[in-house]
């Protein structure tokens, strides 16, 4: 199992005071939890800060940890030795620890002491909430946008805390294929019925799987309505054309009215993200210009410059 | 490990979910006291009040539920988390704002 450095995770000196790691805990925090952090691995670090700062601010696993000295480097493989833990009394898990979930590396050391107090007290199932129904269990995924424009089933998988035989926690793989509901928003939630936890004498908990979506390389939704950047050449944007344009149901020809100009908002109604009332689908115009590389192409835009007496800086107060 | 072949079919929990604030303090695991707490902060609010009791839309779940991990995980007080959220909630609109400009 790979060896931790807590002190390296949360960017603290070993000699460190409580409240330096107090602080930086609460700093690093803010910085990678995962509802305000924006950073990728933001969830990976937050539960390592977690894991980290669970035992440095506890003078007695801290005192525990420390006896293991350096270690091996991190990374490395570690097994606790023999004699640990004997002489520290770890005083129980903090508020909240069934739901938390730990390295290997924490479990070997603290797992099982940690959590036991907690347990024996309440005779706490994670399966079974207080009225003997099995819990709720919720997750969060990342669906690509087409699933919620054509809807259909995607193969998900989820983390399932479970306690194992020797009292860890544990998590473990559980592949479930979900049928999406068309129209679906970020942020919003599948339930489903009968797919928490439990089972047995009450009734099993429910699944509530929060969805977000993956950037798409076309359309950039907003509410239930999607923005499509459409590129048009100069002369179809002055001249007015027909161009073959991307919609979720597939192409249509759009009319680009004479005169457009980039930034142009055209709707296409309805076709946005499904709904009883559907949102919109706006082609937002931009002007691509071609590039001079050739000769003729060259000669085409002297050409323009001959033909307009254009002066694009005029409300800037310049002359050409 | 459980897995299924044939496809499961969910709902959309937002769009049919009115929630009493007993559904809402089972589906946090949280007491009702907690639930009224962020009711009076302004961190949820009440859709409507049938025969004396609170009525929830189902987007309170998810709002109760980041409160809650706000809370817990920074040690953020109640009126720190609703400002935290509607800031949040703000920056969300202007990082979408920016990025359909950049493009």
């Amino acid at each position: 199992m790979e060896f931790k450095d807590y002190y390296q995770v949360m960017g603290v000196a070993r000699d460190a005071t409580e409240a330096q790691i107090k602080q930086a805990y609460r700093r690093l925090a803010r910085k990678y939890h995962p509802d305000v952090s924006k950073e990728k691995d933001a969830e990976a670090r937050f539960k390592e800060l977690g894991e980290a700062y669970e035992v440095l601010k506890s003078p007695e696993k801290r005192a525990a940890y420390d006896q293991l000295g350096r270690g091996p480097r991190p990374g490395e493989d570690f097994r606790p030795p023999p004699d640990w833990g004997s002489g520290f009394e770890f005083s129980g898990a903090g508020d909240g620890a069934t739901e938390r979930e730990y390295s290997e590396f924490f479990e070997s050391l603290f797992g099982a002491a940690a959590r036991g107090a907690h347990r024996g007290r309440r005779g706490f199932d994670p399966r079974r909430g207080e009225s003997g129904r099995g819990l709720d269990h919720h997750a969060k995924v990342i669906l690509d946008l087409e699933a919620t424009l054509q809807g259909g089933s995607r193969a998900l998988t989820l983390r399932v805390p479970e306690i194992n035989a020797e009292g860890h926690l544990i998590s473990t793989e559980r592949v479930l294929n979900v049928q999406i509901p068309k129209g679906i928003l970020p942020g919003q939630t599948i339930r489903l019925a009968g797919q928490g936890a439990g089972g047995g004498p009450g009734a099993a908990g429910d699944l509530y799987i929060e969805v977000d979506f993956q950037p798409h390389p076309l359309y950039r939704p907003d509410g239930r309505d999607l923005y499509l950047d459409l590129p048009v050449a100069p002369w179809e944007a002055a001249l007015g054309a027909s161009v073959k344009t991307p919609t979720p149901g597939g192409l249509v020809d759009l009319k680009i009215p004479a005169g457009s100009r980039a930034g142009t908002k055209m709707r296409l109604k309805g076709r946005g993200i499904p709904a009883a009332a559907p949102g919109d689908l706006y082609v937002v115009l931009g002007i691509a210009l071609p590039p001079a590389t050739d000769e003729k192409a060259q000669a085409a835009y002297r050409a323009m410059a001959d033909a307009f007496p254009f002066n694009p800086r005029a409300q800037l107060g310049v002359s050409q | 490990m459980r897995s299924a072949q044939q496809a499961l079919t969910g709902e959309i929990f937002e769009e049919h979910a009115v929630l009493s604030i007993d559904d809402l303090s089972r589906l946090c695991a949280v007491d009702r006291a907690y639930i009224v707490e962020l009711v009076e902060e302004g961190v949820l609010s009440v859709t409507a009040a049938e025969a004396q009791e609170w009525r929830f839309a189902g987007t309170a779940l998810r709002r109760a539920r980041t409160a809650l991990r706000l809370q817990r995980d920074l040690e953020v007080n109640l009126p720190g988390v609703a400002l935290a959220l509607e800031l949040m909630e703000e920056l969300d609109a202007l990082r979408r704002e920016l990025e359909s400009l950049r493009r």
